[in-house]
């Protein structure tokens, strides 16, 4: 039975919402509004000169063939950042999470990357992978593999996957840990002595009581490969070689920012909103209906 | 009741608001009676700092006039922020714009306020035929009228170490003058164990953009853009073909090695691994400052077969300053405005700037100036690029490119040769695409700013 709370005051409920409803408003739905209306004109870069051009933008976006590639990129990099984060972070927090020595420095290392700037860890990327300067590019280069990742684009893409990975890995990190740590005990301890191993032990108990973490990382990884690794991107690659690690997000600054298309960009932003909106509603209509919340 | 301490409040409360008001005054806020001028500039340091030594010389030598400069970021953020500012109807009096963002400041007409009318305006002398006609071509309109004040220009050249010269039993002195002779000299320098004989910086900028002006061959049609906003891209023509091939066997034979995008390979040359490098000859100070090598600079290599009568002027690139408009400006502003520009103008400003940053003068006068005190003398080399930048007359071709969107259009040609260098395509593919993609971006432009 669900409880109700009731007020007193009729006005009260609407005076404690309003805050939240003023954030919302400022920050969400007036940007949204504005995205909108300049995705259906063109416009020059000083706003002097407006035309309503109807869908236009959003046809020339998505007649342009280097658009589909940027999807594809997108898709791929989307797909193999969510999957390494998680994944890293998982093993590292089950790791943590079981009885070593020294577990609560492991975890404080954990947790640091998380606090780097993406800026300024792409920064550390490019003196470990590049081929001039780095070292881990000039020992690979040294050992006669030819890692140029500024004209290979699929040492590129790998490079900006790792990099986009690492930052994230941390955050997963902590939440799967406190995850962990609120799986009781004693279900361990039966089914230890029960005679499961400690492979079957995670498969069968630790893992579901664990899925509605994994399923809120999971919607965050995927906004966060989407919207957030713009800063990597941009330090490490701008894109390139040729549009080789050109995500959706990064060409929306391109053409937005650098470009000065304001009306392409605004297209592609709306274009974007509507994919993670669906792409959220799958995961809560699909993936959620195998969580177990307790 | 009034209580102490809401009493303090309210008259905190009333200063902050005060200041506020203060602070949302136009820039003419009285500073001591003088007039307030914002300057937004895109140099990092230690340029941005020599910069500011600049103005401070100026509000120093007068009492009329404060200019406040503030550096907002590299050339495209400043560029944004100041569009941006200016859709907010709060624009800064000048601001600092690469070259590249000439064409999109001359389409802007109501947000900008030309040069040459402000001078006229406020009865400033101001004299255009003072400045480099490469530099003067550059910012002035189709009739020959000066659109912006050109300051911090420079140009591409070249950069050889000759310590590895030597090492491949090349004479030093004399560094490759045209590019058979270049890819002799790769080919020597690879033969005595170097990993990278040749780079270059700013693919587009110097391997495009100049290789045109080298060789009068038009880059667009329209005479590069200066003719209307109807420009397309001409870089199909042989002399592009022809040397985009030349790097891209090159770069399979191991004679040229591909650095990255903009100014990304900058690195390669100070650091000793490449031994020749085409970049902007801004890169001086920085090769002064890190290599531990002899080197030497020289113009850019020509092609004999496409420049019978020699190669012409090259063209320039760095930034000039624009005066842009705003609702609620003065006439006083105008005039604090001129004042300042027409201390920039001086001949011994443009003279010592030069010597100080490795920019090239943008004014007969300056180079004069740096000759008479014996500049060159001292540091070989630094007449190189305003040799370079002077030799010839400009021609419709070497006069600079007037198109919409240009750093869209060079990343689209940075992208489209990273593919040919990959090896995905071949340079008649290459630039063929660049075209095709290219004249959308001029076509968008030309729609977005016709009306």
């Amino acid at each position: 039975m669900q409880r109700r709370v009731t007020f007193d005051n009729r006005l009260l409920p609407y005076l404690l919402l309003a805050p939240q409803v003023a954030v919302t408003l400022v920050f969400f739905i007036w940007p949204a509004a504005n995205a909108i209306w300049q995705s259906v004109h063109l416009q020059d870069a000083f706003g002097l000169r407006s035309e309503f051009v109807w869908f236009e933008n959003f046809t020339h976006v998505l007649g342009d063939p280097n658009y589909l590639d940027t999807l594809k990129v997108t898709v791929v990099f989307s797909i193999a950042v969510t999957v390494l984060a998680m994944g890293v972070a998982l093993l590292l927090a089950v790791l943590a999470d079981s009885k070593i020595k020294g577990a609560r420095a492991y975890k404080t290392l954990l947790i640091w990357p998380y606090a780097l700037a993406p800026a300024v860890a792409a920064v550390l990327w490019i003196f470990i992978f590049n081929p001039d300067i780095g070292s881990f590019g000039k020992g690979l280069r040294a050992l006669g593999y030819d890692w140029d990742y500024r004209l290979n684009g699929g040492q590129a893409l790998v490079m900006v996957i790792l990099a986009a990975s690492w930052k994230q890995v941390s955050y997963n990190f902590i939440f799967f840990l406190a995850g962990l740590q609120a799986i009781p005990r004693s279900v361990m301890e039966a089914a230890g002595i029960d005679g499961a191993g400690p492979v079957r032990r995670f498969w069968t108990i630790t893992f579901p009581l664990l899925s509605p973490t994994t399923f809120f990382l999971l919607v965050v990884d995927v906004v966060y490969a989407f919207f957030e690794t713009f800063g990597t991107i941009h330090a490490l690659t701008q894109g390139g070689p040729g549009k080789a690690t050109e995500t959706l997000i990064f060409r929306v600054y391109q053409d937005g920012v650098v470009n000065n298309d304001l009306g392409g960009s605004s297209a592609q932003s709306v274009i974007l909103m509507v994919i993670v909106i669906a792409l959220t509603a799958v995961q809560f209509r699909f993936v959620e209906r195998k969580v177990h919340y307790s | 009741m009034l209580t102490r301490r809401k009493l303090a409040l309210l008259t905190g409360a009333a200063a902050t608001s005060a200041l506020l008001f203060a602070a949302a005054l136009p820039g003419t806020a009285l500073a001591q009676g003088r007039t307030v001028i914002d300057f937004w500039h895109g140099l990092p340091q230690p340029l941005g700092g020599q910069l500011e030594q600049i103005v401070k010389d100026f509000n120093d030598s007068q009492q009329a006039v404060q200019v406040n400069p503030s550096f907002k970021g590299a050339y495209p953020e400043t560029m944004q922020a100041a569009i941006a500012a200016f859709r907010a109807g709060n624009a800064p009096h000048i601001v600092q714009m690469f070259e590249v963002g000439t064409a999109t400041m001359m389409a802007a007409g109501p947000a900008v306020k030309p040069v040459y009318q402000l001078m006229q305006e406020t009865g400033a002398s101001f004299d255009a035929d003072a400045y480099i006609p490469a530099v003067k071509g550059y910012y002035s309109s189709k009739d020959g009228k000066m659109m912006a004040l050109p300051f911090n220009s420079s140009t591409a050249i070249m950069f050889y170490n000759k310590d590895a010269f030597q090492k491949a039993g090349l004479d030093p002195a004399k560094p490759p003058a045209t590019w058979p002779e270049l890819i002799d000299a790769a080919k020597k320098l690879k033969a005595s164990g170097s990993t990278c004989p040749f780079t270059t910086s700013w693919p587009t900028w110097v391997q495009l953009e100049q290789l045109g002006a080298l060789h009068n061959t038009p880059f667009a049609t329209q005479a590069n853009g200066y003719g209307g906003l109807n420009a397309e891209l001409k870089i199909d023509a042989p002399i592009y073909v022809k040397h985009v091939q030349t790097l891209i066997d090159m770069q399979k034979e191991g004679l040229f090695k591909y650095g990255g995008r903009d100014n990304k390979p900058d690195a390669l040359f100070p650091s000793g691994e490449c031994a020749m490098i085409q970049g902007s000859s801004s890169l001086r100070s920085r090769i002064l400052k890190e290599a531990n090598f002899a080197w030497g600079a020289a113009p850019l290599p020509y092609w004999p077969e496409f420049a019978k009568d020699g190669p012409k002027n090259g063209i320039i690139g760095g930034a000039a300053f624009w005066v842009m408009t705003s609702p609620k400006r003065t006439p006083a502003e105008y005039k604090a405005v001129s004042q300042f520009f027409t201390y920039l103008a001086k001949p011994e400003v443009d003279a010592k700037w030069h010597m100080d940053t490795g920019y090239v003068p943008v004014t007969l006068k300056g180079i004069e100036i740096a000759k008479a005190q014996g500049y060159y003398e001292k540091n070989p080399g630094a007449d190189v690029p305003a040799a370079q930048l002077t030799r010839t007359p400009t021609t419709e071709n070497s006069m600079g490119l007037r198109l919409g969107n240009l750093p869209e259009i060079r990343n689209i040609i940075q992208e489209e040769l990273e593919k040919a260098f990959q090896g995905q395509q071949d340079a008649k593919q290459a630039l063929d695409a660049s075209i095709k993609r290219g004249n959308t971006v001029l076509r968008n432009f030309e729609r977005a700013n016709k009306g």
